[in-house]
């Protein structure tokens, strides 16, 4: 009974609930339509927006020297989540963002010192910066692949900031440049205005980068990471999207630097030391690779366990020598067990809990499309192939 | 004309200890595919075993042999524990735990040695060795470090290439579910893979202490300066990394006595990318064959 | 026709976030002190936080670990155990110091965090002794906006006397200040001969080297060497290669100790030995001669350092005499036992621990950052103590000891001053010091 079913306007009615466009044409054109979904932009704009509002009223109810945190904590979720984008969808390890956020530091800082330039544009500068720093990077590392791409962006975090120390007339030397404090309106407190100003960054870059990870960039970078050559075949230019990945990453972590140097006042070769670059690495890895909760979870563990294994060695009332290092001791520790207990992050670690909770509460395994796991733990291009998935699970 | 040559000595000693530190990573790199990046820190640690030793009026010789004993077991000890979890994740995971390991040796160093700078006595005479009238910036104790570093290399090879025990470490290395079933202990053989590339980190810490001297960070740009010569070379081949040590070595040299002290590592970048550019796995590795 | 899915990997993503916000929230509250919350800028919420009927809490920031650590650490150990000797016999007032120093680890950023800390969290009265010039360049107008005094600041910099920030004040010899001095000693002592220079490519060396040139004329330096702190495990042997080309027959060092002895090994190493003259900063004896004590396996290491040249502006470690070393060495060991080395960096430490304690005193009764600050310009220039030269604290003139006496290394340990003691201000000339002769520690100092 009923009509002869239009395969074609029905496929034309599903196309245009999803949000995409017209009529079945070439294949390729179908999938990228087709798969443009205003939902994510919309999930991810609504989590966005909750989550600011929670922070800002966070903010208020904390102390200055809490607000200051807070504000490291956006920074370097900025960062993290820039180099998550890098390592974590696209497969490339890079050793060397510390010196990525040491250009945008430096970028700003010079603009803060020798011109009148609004606070946006300082910040601004320190993006493009670090975003050009980036392609030229980008253009030496889409050569290179896994330790060589990571010993060449180590010597990188090495000897960048040693330009600062040979040309110190105009950038400062070892001591730094000191940029002019902020002002903030009327009177709200500084430490508070630099927090709003870094939340504010950090929310819109880590919305920013979920809906490039739906796009199809964010699938490009994956296609990329997972196989070169299928990629290739299927019409990524691979050197172009590597590039991409890598600019974007770099006007991450300048823009990161950019906000460190004002929140802290003084931009310095001190400052970007290996050691940040290594930090960061560290921080993605534990919030969990490329995922955005990752990024903010590895911004909080940086601020706050080194604090955290200070206060405990502290109360055990050591001597100066053995406390301040065991403090150190903690930290590496805590790297270690993270790491070898919950491979995928605790971002990862979390996400698994809900499945459970799900599998608990639901009683039937949930429904998780193949993409978002993707995101959160991903395993980049080894040696080994990887398991053909069961074609079961794709519903 | 005696500058160049006093710097040519100065940077092929210091490449032999980049070289030296180079190879552990090659070993640790063939074996488990993991970049060890606490290869610095485990010879900074061992040192400071034995230099406990010495304090106790231990003779020099059985100090340096429990240095490289202490090398072996521990390399050994943390392949098994903390090694073998992550090997099959990601390789960035493993690349995580060796940094945590590298923060906890350092931190327990300070803690138990104190963070003070310390002499450590070296083998032979650092004094100049005498040519006619002129004092050679290359003493008894240099050339005994380009010595050892080259028998070492000689040992592995004959290890590596000419005996049983070597051929099952090649094979665990390169297909190790096939190894399996031809009775290989693959497990066996990463762990002895880990134990030598200690080993050859822990000769390095023993050497190079005297030169830069003994504290908790002393290694941490000598394993950067390994890195990048273990890359140059290539992190396939042990020759590579010698070669790779030599190169990183001349280079920071020339560029620092010719070009001022604040370029050095400018200069090492730019040899990095160099060679990198010209051949993207460095210099000695053999093209893998790409699965299609 | 696809399934929505109930997506609850968003949901976790939201509720981690949420989870997030609330343990932050949490370590807040649990730690913050509303008082100071709300604070504008001009000053502490009280004028004199950190201080009760019985305790001043100071605080600091030391590299305690890290690269830097060698040597430094030792600093603040050393003024702690000062404080202790004083609080043992009373204290000051009926207030007992307690010094709360943490590890910054010579990185700007962790400065500017554990100082926020200090200030905010645990309300100090002031911040004592905190040691690096980057590190403190980045929180002094922090602190200056907060009101909280940054005394006595472990840096040779000139930058801790100014009248933009009046709450900063310096303690030891601005490096200019050392290398006009030492290049007055080579002027006077040594004319005629080469010099060349080896110092550190930061602003210590850079500072000093400026000190050098504004008293030595150029046609004399015929060879300038640096070196960077990043690659000093390459060794020192270019830097001493290429000075020995140029003939130099004095070598004006800027170093860190363990550079000066890596600098001598290399020296040593290819049989040159011309005159060093070495700032204090990198010339300690017992520091020097125990780094050198690998070289050509312990036979007559501390020969190395025979006749060597430095500046000294407290009396010589090796001066068992000296009722100072007397008295700090039996602090030490009651109060820092843990620490076996006598050497300049603890001598330091008790001697700036000594000024802090004179200018609390001089503070009064009832002590607040105003009372403070108006002792260190008012009375904190006629203060005793251990050093050669008379401190030159004034209402415009935030610089402490600004002086030195010339010593020459008698082989090992001992440092046996020579000469007059000079003084100068870092754009003034040298002059020499007369009418003046420290004073003798107080009779119950080590209790």
């Amino acid at each position: 009974m009923g009509r002869p079913v239009d395969l074609d306007r029905r496929t034309t009615s599903a196309a245009m609930a999803t949000g995409g466009s017209t009529t079945g044409q070439a294949p390729g054109r179908w999938l990228r339509t087709a798969r443009l979904p205003r939902q994510p932009f919309l999930r991810h704009g609504l989590i966005t927006l909750v989550a600011g509002v929670a922070l800002f009223l966070l903010t208020d109810s904390l102390g200055p020297f809490n607000d200051f945190q807070m504000a490291q904590i956006a920074i370097y979720a900025v960062a993290v989540a820039g180099l998550g984008l890098l390592t974590g969808w696209n497969g490339q390890i890079s050793l060397g963002h510390g010196a990525l956020m040491a250009v945008g530091a430096f970028a700003t800082a010079e603009l803060n010192i020798h011109t009148n330039v609004a606070l946006a544009l300082q910040i601004l500068a320190g993006v493009a910066a670090a975003a050009v720093a980036g392609v030229i990077v980008g253009m030496i590392a889409a050569r290179l692949r896994g330790p060589y791409l990571a010993g060449a962006t180590l010597a990188l975090a090495l000897a960048l900031p040693e330009i600062a120390v040979k040309y110190s007339t105009v950038l400062g030397g070892e001591e730094g440049l000191t940029l002019n404090p902020l002002t903030s309106p009327r009177s709200v407190n500084l430490d508070r205005w630099m927090a709003w100003i870094s939340l504010l960054c950090a929310l819109l870059v880590t919305m920013l980068l979920a809906n490039l990870a739906t796009s199809r960039f964010g699938r490009a970078f994956r296609a990329v990471r997972d196989d070169e050559i299928a990629a290739s075949l299927a019409g990524i230019n691979v050197a172009r999207t590597q590039v991409l990945a890598f600019v974007v990453s770099s006007a991450c972590a300048g823009l990161a630097g950019s906000l460190l140097g004002l929140a802290v006042g003084n931009v310095g070769p001190q400052s970007f030391e290996v050691a940040l670059s290594i930090s960061l690495l560290a921080a993605m890895v534990i919030g969990g690779t490329g995922g955005m909760l990752g990024a903010w979870i590895g911004g909080f563990f940086l601020v706050y366990v080194p604090q955290w294994s200070s206060s405990v060695s502290h109360s055990l009332h050591l001597s100066t020598a053995v406390e301040s290092n065991l403090s150190l001791a903690f930290y590496g520790v805590v790297l270690m067990v993270v790491i070898i207990v919950a491979p995928s992050g605790i971002q990862g670690g979390i996400e698994a809990a809900a499945r459970l909770a799900g599998r608990l509460a639901f009683g039937r395994p949930p429904l998780l499309a193949p993409a978002e796991s993707d995101l959160v733990s991903p395993s980049p291009a080894t040696d080994t192939p990887r398991p053909i998935r069961n074609p079961k699970e794709d519903t | 004309m005696t500058r160049f040559f006093d710097l040519t000595l100065n940077g092929v000693t210091n490449g032999m200890i980049y070289a030296l530190v180079a190879l552990g990573l090659v070993l640790i790199w063939r074996a488990t595919r993991v970049i060890n990046f606490a290869q610095g820190a485990m010879a900074m640690f061992t040192t400071y075993l034995s230099v406990s030793l010495l304090d106790r009026s231990v003779g020099y010789w059985w100090a340096f042999a429990f240095a490289l004993f202490a090398g072996l077991v521990f390399g050994a000890v943390v392949e098994r524990v903390l090694v073998r979890p992550v090997e099959n994740k990601p390789p960035i995971n493993a690349v995580i735990v060796t940094l945590g390991l590298l923060i906890l040796l350092e931190a327990l160093a300070g803690a138990i040695w104190g963070g003070q700078d310390r002499a450590f006595p070296a083998a032979f005479s650092q004094a100049g060795l005498k040519v006619g009238r002129t004092q050679l910036a290359f003493s008894r104790f240099d050339v005994f470090i380009v010595v050892i570093v080259f028998a070492m290399m000689l040992a592995l090879l004959a290890l590596f290439q000419g005996s049983d025990l070597g051929l099952r470490m090649r094979a665990s290395a390169f297909a190790p579910e096939v190894s399996r079933l031809l009775g290989v202990r693959v497990g066996r053989m990463l762990t002895l893979g880990w134990a030598l590339a200690s080993l050859a980190g822990s000769l390095a810490g023993v050497l190079v202490a005297p030169l830069v001297l003994l504290f908790p960070n002393n290694m941490d740009t000598v394993l950067i300066f390994s890195f990048t010569a273990a890359i140059i070379g290539g992190l396939e081949s042990p020759i590579g990394a010698l070669i790779g040590g030599i190169v990183v070595g001349l280079s920071l040299s020339y560029v620092g006595g010719y070009l001022g002290s604040s370029l050095e590592t400018l200069g090492a970048l730019a040899i990095l990318l160099v060679v990198l550019m010209l051949r993207p796995e460095g210099i000695f590795s053999r093209a893998a064959p790409r699965r299609v | 026709m696809t399934i929505k899915t109930l997506h609850r990997p968003r949901h976790a993503a939201v509720a981690g976030l949420l989870s997030v916000a609330l343990v932050a929230a949490a370590c807040g509250s649990s730690s913050t002190s509303k008082s100071s919350s709300s604070t504008p800028s001009s000053g502490g919420g009280s004028s004199a936080p950190g201080v009760t009927a019985n305790s001043i809490l100071l605080g600091s920031t030391q590299p305690l670990t890290g690269p830097a650590a060698p040597g430094y650490s030792e600093i603040a150990p050393a003024s702690n155990a000062l404080f202790q000797a004083v609080n043992a016999a009373g204290g000051i007032y009926g207030r007992k110091i307690v010094y709360q120093y943490v590890d910054d680890q010579y990185n700007p950023s962790v400065t500017a965090t554990k100082t926020r800390q200090l200030v905010l969290q645990n309300n100090i009265f002031a911040d004592f002794n905190p040691l690096g010039t980057p590190t403190q360049l980045t929180v002094q107008p922090f602190l200056n906006s907060q009101g909280v005094p940054q005394l006595f600041v472990a840096s040779g910099c000139d930058c801790w006397s100014s009248s933009k920030y009046p709450w900063s004040s310096g303690w030891q010899p601005p490096y200019t200040d050392e290398g006009k001095i030492l290049g007055t000693y080579i002027k006077d002592n040594l004319a005629g001969k080469k010099v060349g220079y080896l110092y550190q490519d930061d602003e210590f060396g850079l500072d000093g080297v400026k000190g050098l040139d504004a008293v030595l004329p150029s046609s004399t330096v015929v060879s300038r060497q640096t070196y960077s702190v990043t690659t000093l495990t390459a060794g020192m042997a270019n830097q001493i290669a290429a000075l020995k080309a140029a003939g130099a027959q004095v070598v004006a060092l800027y170093t860190i100790p363990a550079a000066t002895a890596l600098t001598l090994l290399a020296a040593a190493q290819i049989g040159y030995s011309p005159t060093w003259v070495v700032s204090s900063v990198g010339s300690d004896p017992p520091t020097l001669a125990g780094l050198l004590t690998s070289f050509s396996k312990g036979k007559a290491p501390a020969s190395l350092l025979n006749g060597m040249v430095t500046n000294i502006y407290l009396p010589p470690e090796s001066d068992n005499s000296n009722p100072w070393i007397q008295a700090f060495k039996a602090i030490q060991a009651k109060y820092d036992s843990n620490n076996k080395n006598w050497d300049g960096n603890v001598e330091y430490g008790m001697a700036v621990a000594y000024t802090m304690v004179d200018l609390l005193k001089a503070a009064g009764k009832n002590l607040t950052r105003q009372s403070l600050l108006q002792a260190l310009d008012t009375k904190a220039g006629s203060f005793t103590g251990p050093w050669l030269v008379p401190l030159s604290y004034s209402g415009s003139d935030h610089y402490g000891i600004q002086g030195s006496q010339i010593a020459v290394n008698q082989g090992g340990l001992n440092l046996v001053p020579t000469g007059p003691v000079y003084q100068t201000t870092v754009s003034g000339p040298v002059t020499t010091v007369t009418n003046y002769t420290p004073a003798a520690p107080p009779a119950n100092l080590a209790g």
